[in-house]
């Protein structure tokens, strides 16, 4: 019934809409290069959010990483001696449940000892499969609180060493799944043998997930392989620490304090030398996040400020037409019929907006996917900011709608 | 007239209150995102050294042929060989090969804890042609350069440090277990962005500080020290240092060279021999492509690196159109303000003022406007500017400053749009006749 009343409304709109065109085609306007803008904006956010919570697959909330620099002129014996000890000495730091050491962490972007080429025959010439590496050991696995869902964890005697410019040749490996079977789509990896540029190596465990240092997304996503070695790189080396007390401050300050008692042969910042992971993860996607915040301020104050467009032209037409509104009532409109009124008259110009906006969101998107690299947007965004549109439209002409049915009848016949 | 154009336009606020606090309100959100936007923008596309940005010019030479190239383009450093040959060319008026390094500095003082600090090898004309600022003493001579002379130049806050402010100059530091005796201190030297040395330290950190240790190139080289960044055209993308010599003389890339030349004659001939040194190479056999050399200035090199981060530009773009929606919707309040006022409009018009008298009127009227929303917008955008330590990464956000330019262009942008959306109602109000606003109806 009120749906019917609606619709015989129709009519009657349209025709005094065509009498203010201008006014009608600024609030098109304004529905249309805010949904354009909006729907982009709260895309890229969206990208953005995905992409800053992008799962590490490791204990994060336990883990923090030492930057150890080791002074100049040692030898790679001596590191690695130093590497052993300093291990030793970092697990058995009360508050300390496992440590090791690498050449990168989580989270820490690119580097350049963190590539590694696989290949599944030895004189394979097509393009071998690439995949980011942690130097690790038989502690690696605990201190990252990652999961074996088959095969075994490292043993001692196979932890090697190797500096930057040495020969990578591990016996064994132990990769992610998702390598796994990247590799051997059957999922028969385990056991198998495939060639790192210098030399084979056997798949002897497989984990669940684990990322490997890089933090954006790229297509080596997942493709992480743990190799069992020290890796003696003079500059430096990355201890990764995982903790089982509750606060982390006083396990690093003891960590340290047992670090610097140990040997002075080393260099740690003391303002960049230590981060959890928490920090390293706000420290990686720093711009992301200012992205989306910005993103969202702004795509917030457009919404509000096309409402309060929406609201200040309504509030004017109600005033323009009180002597009309009073003439309806006095023939017998109700209240509902004026309320009825300008809410679909709004959601006519809503709409209006909301189709030509819908066109201009993609043609603003195929301009930023040339420009940032985005990719396209999906149809639901519009689809979703064309529903928000219209709420937002009937909720800013309500005050005014409300304001205009209660215009008495008695001012059809009263001369201003 | 004006004055009092500004007291009618003050009286016809008071009546519409809401409608005034609304349009007010929006010209100072939809300025103040586009000023604060703009603060940023402009701290991250500033030119870091006006003076000389046309005359100096960044010389690159494709060693690494198509099938390693990105899109065409020449890696964004040179090899040592070709850095090497365009140091014993001397066909610019001045020509500097520098890379980024980090060092071990120890200190006599055994309170002062080893420190590994970043920095340049640089060649001797480094100072003189980035104008770079000393507080005492100053760099090194060629003959220096050319004896691979252990001097350093150090930063003011290394100086700090480690001589706590005193002029330092023939005092010596350990740099990697050498002894290097100090040339001279920096002032305060930190250009945004780091533009120098991009090719070396990596273009994502385009907004790092400044080094604070600078010795001459050839010692750096006798030290075997390597780039921050090195970009290596082998299987693996990694270079083998265990040879020095032999990669010296690989096709790493690893060095930036900047070449000063006082006229674009001079950078066509430049550019004339670079593109002759590259045939001579591929003559030789040592590239097996056509010659591909770049030479662009500052500026152009600064927009080809893309040194402005995403979230500034994004950031501009999106509030651009904020403020042109708002600017869209102040046309539609104007026009609601305007036309109310039809009544008033004929009288005065009937009483003879002339079109233009009203136009007079409603544009001033709508400057009052923009100007108290400007005022607001200011406030604005200094609160946004403060915040931008919460929006921006940090090293962008405290390059962001607001200055008095910044707030005259917030009060002129505010005035200049509101002037701007005013001017199709202010028509739509001229065109109203008198006859038909003053008769009783």
């Amino acid at each position: 019934m009120a749906l019917t009343r609606i619709f015989m409304q129709l009519r009657p709109i349209v025709g005094a809409l065509g009498r203010h065109k201008v006014a009608t085609l600024l609030i098109v306007m304004q529905v249309a290069l805010t949904l354009a803008v909006a729907s982009n904006a709260l895309f890229i956010v969206a990208t953005r959010v995905v992409h800053l919570s992008r799962p590490t697959g490791t204990d994060e909330a336990h883990i923090f990483v030492i930057h150890n620099g080791w002074k100049m002129g040692q030898s790679s014996a001596q590191i690695d001696a130093d590497i052993r000890a300093d291990l030793d000495t970092l697990r058995h730091v009360a508050g300390v449940r496992d440590a090791f050491s690498s050449q990168g962490f989580p989270l820490e972007g690119y580097n350049v000892n963190i590539i590694a080429r696989l290949k599944l025959e030895p004189d394979q010439k097509t393009r071998a499969q690439l995949a980011t590496f942690f130097a690790s050991d038989e502690h690696t696995i605990d201190t990252l609180g990652i999961s074996l869902v088959a095969g075994r964890n490292f043993r001692p005697d196979e932890i090697t060493a190797i500096s930057p410019d040495d020969k990578m040749s591990p016996p064994g490996i132990i990769v992610t799944r998702s390598l796994a079977d990247k590799l051997f789509p059957d999922g028969s990896a385990l056991g198998k043998t495939i060639y790192l540029p210098d030399g084979p190596a056997a798949i002897i465990g497989i984990l669940a997930s684990l990322q490997g240092p890089l933090k954006h997304s790229s297509p080596l996503d997942g493709y992480t392989l743990l190799v069992p070695t020290h890796y003696l790189d003079p500059a430096g080396a990355v201890y990764l620490v995982r903790t089982d007390s509750i606060t982390t401050k006083p396990v690093i300050a003891a960590t340290l304090k047992a670090l610097r008692e140990r040997s002075g042969l080393r260099i740690i910042d003391p303002k960049e030398g230590v981060f959890t992971m928490a920090q390293e993860r706000e420290r990686a996607y720093a711009d992301d996040r200012s992205v989306a915040v910005l993103m969202s301020i702004l795509s917030g104050l457009l919404l509000l400020a096309t409402a309060g467009g929406i609201v200040g032209l309504s509030s004017f037409w109600v005033s323009q037409r009180r002597r009309q509104i009073g003439i309806r009532r006095s023939l017998g409109a109700t209240t509902g019929d004026i309320l009825g009124y300008f809410h679909t008259e709004n959601f006519l110009i809503v709409s209006g907006g909301i189709v030509l906006g819908a066109l201009l969101a993609f043609l603003a998107n195929l301009g930023l996917m040339h420009v940032y690299e985005l990719p396209r947007m999906p149809l639901y965004v519009p689809l979703l900011g064309a529903l928000v549109l219209w709420l937002l439209g009937q909720l800013a002409v309500w005050g005014p709608a409300q304001y205009a049915s209660k215009v008495p009848p008695v001012v059809a016949i009263r001369t201003e | 007239m004006g004055g009092y154009y500004v007291v009618l336009a003050l009286r016809s606020s008071a009546r519409s209150k809401a409608l005034t606090a609304l349009v007010i309100l929006l010209l100072a959100f939809g300025v103040s995102a586009c000023m604060v936007s703009y603060a940023v923008f402009r701290a991250t596309t500033s030119d870091p050294l006006p003076a000389k940005s046309s005359h100096l010019y960044v010389p690159l030479i494709d060693n690494v042929g198509p099938s390693y190239d990105e899109h065409g383009e020449p890696h964004w450093s040179l090899s040592y060989m070709d850095a090497m040959a365009l140091w014993r060319a001397r066909k610019a008026s001045r020509l500097t090969l520098l890379y980024a390094a980090t060092w071990q500095v120890e200190s006599d003082n055994p309170l002062i804890p080893a420190m590994s600090l970043g920095g340049d090898a640089v060649t001797a004309d480094f100072f003189s042609m980035f104008n770079v600022p000393f507080r005492f003493g100053g760099g090194w001579t060629t003959d220096d350069e050319a004896q691979h002379a252990t001097v350093a130049v150090i930063s003011r806050h290394l100086n700090e440090t480690l001589f706590g402010g005193q002029n330092s100059v023939g005092q010596k530091i350990r740099l990697d277990g050498q002894l290097f005796r100090v040339a001279g201190v920096l002032e305060d030297w930190n250009p945004r962005p780091r533009f120098f040395d991009a090719g070396s330290h990596g273009t994502v950190y385009n907004f790092d500080d400044a080094g604070d240790i600078y010795i001459p190139f050839t010692r750096a080289t006798d030290m075997k020290k390597n780039s921050l960044v090195v970009f290596c055209p082998t299987a693996s993308w990694q270079s083998d240092k265990s040879h020095w010599d032999a990669y010296l003389h690989s096709e790493c890339d690893r060095i930036d060279a900047w070449v000063e030349l006082a006229t674009p004659a001079d950078a066509d001939r430049y550019r004339e021999y670079l593109r002759n040194y590259a045939a001579e190479q591929q003559h030789l056999g040592r590239f097996s492509w056509a010659p591909s050399i770049r030479l662009r200035n500052l500026t152009d090199w600064m927009t080809y690196q893309g040194v402005t981060p995403p979230a500034s530009t994004l950031s501009m773009l999106v509030s651009a159109s904020f403020l042109l929606i708002i600017l869209v919707n102040v046309v539609g309040l104007m026009l609601a303000r305007f036309m109310r006022r039809a009544t008033e409009i004929g009288i005065r018009r009937a009483l003879g003022a002339s079109r233009l008298a009203i136009y007079g009127q409603f544009l001033t009227e709508a400057a009052t406007m923009g100007f108290v929303g400007g005022l607001l917008g200011v406030a604005l955008t200094l609160l946004g500017v403060w915040g931008a330590g919460g929006l921006f990464e940090p090293n962008i956000a405290r390059l962001v400053h607001a200055d008095t330019s910044l707030i005259a262009l917030t009060l002129l942008l505010a005035m200049a749009a509101t002037v701007v959306s005013a001017l199709y109602p202010t028509w739509r109000a001229a065109q109203t006749q008198p006859a038909w606003q003053i008769k009783i109806n």
